[in-house]
């Protein structure tokens, strides 16, 4: 089998990199290619929020298959693909029609379309094999599918076949981008949207059949939705998530192609799911923006900074009606006004000793530093203006108002704040009679800039 | 004419047919009709993991497998939907292939030490069933898949007459259903986990996809022909014992897989449904369509007679 005996006395998992034989190449392109094209379709697929689409589909080509064979009972790959496409098509234009003819819901028209497709081709299947054809043998590897069964003339019609989707997808970009994001839009501008939408359909089905020898039905609907998922975790920007999509795809064909190599008894599908599923996973916690773990992490960051606040807006209320902004407030009486624990108290007043707004002078008793006083009457004059605004400007009864004010004094921006205080000009007085603090000043401050 | 093996393969085809039935209606109202294709698919590690670790082929370790596994797809969908903001369909597809290749590697690992056959799991041999038989005593208690379905079905049939309100409560209105205090998730995790029971228990015998297809075509030719849950529910147990013994017939004329054919007959009926059933169906409402035209024409002729 070895081609070069240079490299004879590498070991396996080192051999794989000198591609010992034409064979093992082979599996590694038809591997590539199919990560590559099964990434780029399945993510219209994902935008158009069809991501089951592949599943159905890549079952709904068993019958082809088989049909394809019995009409001329050879297993010539052009023949087979030809039947797989054609199937994979009558599936597709059978849930367009359950969905737009009958009252059935998409979700159900994809899945009766699986399991009734699916059904005939196994049905067509045991028929061919009771029926004794010598030729049907390896008929069925097209379920599972074996990438160790490829050889070139399997490559060159699959890499063909990937560069037209690619060509394809490179030159209708724009068309199928406005198609995937808003089909209304699409339609009002005059594009074909059915036509566009029928040939993303046919790329989908070329791209499921592509796949199909390599790994079989079940999991070919892997590599159309996971690649396109992992990279949605990254960016927010198409051409970016289909760069991703794509070298997520290629890369775990390339795994998979690896560990089977490594180990015989290894199916190269199933290695390659599990490899997309793991950049998956890790995009899924670990992406910076819309990973799980950022997101906790803000989430956490903005309960931190709403329980500062409410706290330091609670001292400055107690100091205010002494008269005096640094008068001493004591943990109870934060703890009567505020529902928080004890503990959550104290990491929190913790968190204000630090960043320097607060000082404990005696055991359990605190007051306003210079920059806490401030920070402290700006949270006050977002709470203060708002209550304000929603009286006088939506005219929402005095009593109304503090529980939608204590949440937005977190939210207000120091733009909207400046032109909340324009628009209540003159008025300094919130709808309980207290002073808006700072209020004053900023005004002035505009009216200098004016 | 049918011989009793025949009948035993009919008997427990219908028996599936019902029990996915009962539970696919409601995954039909709620719109998780794929579900039932994910938890099929990715209970396959489940029954390996059981296989692997008691060394038995003992159905009751495999349905405790496959059951944590159909449980484990729900919760898994839910977490990344919730916690990566993810659609739940792409959810559902990623966890689901990821459980099912790990189920295939795990046969291929230890196809030698596993006497585990995919391709049974995956379509079923219904024809071995009646083969398997029960004996106790020297006495013949009739196929193991005939209990099991059985149990399997009266359970099914138990868990929809007695939590029936809160069913569908939960299928039509989720929110109502938490103002009057029904658990939602409470009630989702237990229809899942029914679903999963019933998935493997009918595995044996009908295989993974014509689960499926049982799960689903039959309710949804139920909903075509009535608006009414209860009728949609005798309806659809109905149309899968049609298509059981259909399934059957064609099988034996076709000399093919028998669960195969049932998934097939079941899809017929389902567009036999859908276009001439008398209220929903594609003609009918064309008819409609048409009579409300011809009215609005004389109405039309009428008024311009009038006028002129």
């Amino acid at each position: 089998m070895k081609s070069s005996t240079t490299f004879e006395n590498l070991p396996p998992w080192l051999e794989f990199f000198t591609f010992p034989s034409v064979n093992v190449l082979h599996v590694l392109l038809g591997c590539i290619i199919l990560g590559v094209s099964a990434g780029l379709l399945g993510s219209f697929a994902f935008l158009r929020k069809r991501s089951l689409l592949g599943d159905a589909l890549s079952h709904a080509a068993l019958p082809g298959v088989c049909m394809a064979f019995m009409l001329t009972g050879t297993k010539n790959p052009v023949v087979i693909l030809c039947g797989a496409v054609f199937s994979c098509w009558a599936g597709a234009l059978a849930i367009e029609w359950i969905v737009k003819y009958t009252r059935c819901k998409e979700d159900s028209a994809l899945g009766m379309v699986l399991s009734v497709f699916f059904g005939l081709g196994i049905l067509l299947l045991t028929h061919i094999q009771k029926s004794g054809q010598a030729a049907q043998s390896g008929l069925d590897k097209f379920l599972f599918g074996q990438a160790a069964s490829l050889v070139e003339r399997d490559l060159y019609i699959l890499g063909g076949l990937g560069l037209v989707l690619c060509l394809i997808v490179i030159l209708a970009f724009k068309e199928f981008k406005i198609v995937s994001f808003d089909p209304d839009f699409a339609q009002a501008v005059g594009l074909p949207v059915r036509l566009v939408e029928f040939s993303l359909a046919t790329l989908i089905v070329l791209a499921v059949c592509i796949g199909l020898q390599a790994v079989g039905v079940v999991l070919m609907a892997a590599m159309l939705v996971t690649p396109a998922a992992a990279a949605r975790f990254w960016t927010n920007n198409l051409s970016r998530m289909l760069w991703l999509a794509t070298l997520f795809g290629g890369l775990s064909g390339a795994i998979g192609a690896y560990v089977s190599y490594l180990s015989v008894k290894m199916p190269t599908g199933p290695w390659m799911v599990v490899a997309v599923t793991s950049i998956f996973i890790g995009s899924f916690l670990f992406a910076p923006q819309r990973g799980a773990l950022a997101r906790a992490r803000r989430h956490r960051l903005f309960r931190q900074k709403t329980a500062k606040e409410n706290i330091l807006r609670t001292t400055y209320k107690f100091a205010e009606q002494a008269g005096r902004w640094d008068t001493p407030v004591s943990l109870n009486e934060l703890l009567q006004h505020r529902e928080m624990s004890t503990a959550q108290l104290r990491r929190t007043i913790h968190r204000l000793t630090r960043a320097g707004f607060i000082e404990e002078t005696h055991v359990g008793l605190l007051h306003l530093t210079e920059a806490g006083k401030e920070e402290a009457e700006r949270v006050t004059r977002l709470h203060r203006l708002w209550e304000l605004y929603l009286m006088t400007k939506l005219e929402i009864a005095p009593d109304h108002v503090h529980d939608d004010a204590e949440e937005i004094e977190h939210i207000l921006t120091p733009d909207l704040e400046r032109r909340l205080l324009l628009e209540l000009e003159g008025e300094l007085t919130d709808p309980h009679g207290q002073k808006i603090p700072g209020s004053l000043a900023v005004v002035a401050e505009e009216k200098r800039r004016k | 004419m049918m011989s009793m093996d025949s009948v035993w393969i009919v008997l427990i085809g219908s028996l599936v047919a019902t029990s996915c039935a009962l539970v696919g209606c409601f995954l039909v109202l709620r719109r998780l009709s794929m579900l039932g294709d994910a938890i099929s698919h990715a209970v396959l590690p489940g029954i390996v993991v059981a296989f692997m670790l008691t060394g038995s082929r003992n159905i009751g370790f495999m349905l405790v497998g496959a059951m944590a596994m159909g449980m484990l797809t729900a919760f898994l969908t839910d977490v990344l939907s919730r916690f990566g903001k993810l659609q739940s369909d792409a959810a559902m597809g990623v966890t689901f292939t990821w459980l099912f290749a790990i189920g295939v590697i795990l046969v291929s690992k230890f196809t030698g030490m596993v006497d585990l056959d995919v391709d049974c799991v995956l379509y079923g041999e219904i024809v071995l069933a009646p083969l398997d038989v029960i004996e106790w005593g020297g006495r013949n208690f009739g196929p193991r898949a005939i209990w099991l379905t059985g149990i399997v079905c009266v359970a099914n049939l138990l868990f929809v007459t007695l939590g029936y309100k809160q069913l569908k409560v939960c299928a039509f209105d989720a929110g109502l259903a938490a103002s009057i205090g029904i658990s939602v998730s409470l009630w989702h995790y237990l229809l899942m986990g029914f679903v999963s029971l019933t998935t493997v228990a009918s595995f044996e015998s009908v295989g993974a996809i014509l689960v499926v297809a049982m799960l689903i075509v039959p309710p949804n030719t139920a909903y075509l022909l009535t608006d009414r849950l209860s009728y949609m529910l005798l309806i659809a147990v109905g149309v899968g014992i049609l298509s059981a013994l259909g399934g059957f017939l064609l099988a034996t004329w076709l000399d093919g897989a028998i669960a195969a054919a049932m998934a097939v007959v079941s899809g017929v009926l389902y567009t036999l449904a859908a276009l001439l059933g008398p209220r929903h169906g594609v003609l009918a409402r064309h008819r409609a369509h048409r009579n409300i035209e011809l009215h609005v024409e004389e109405a039309d002729e009428l008024g311009s007679e009038l006028r002129s």
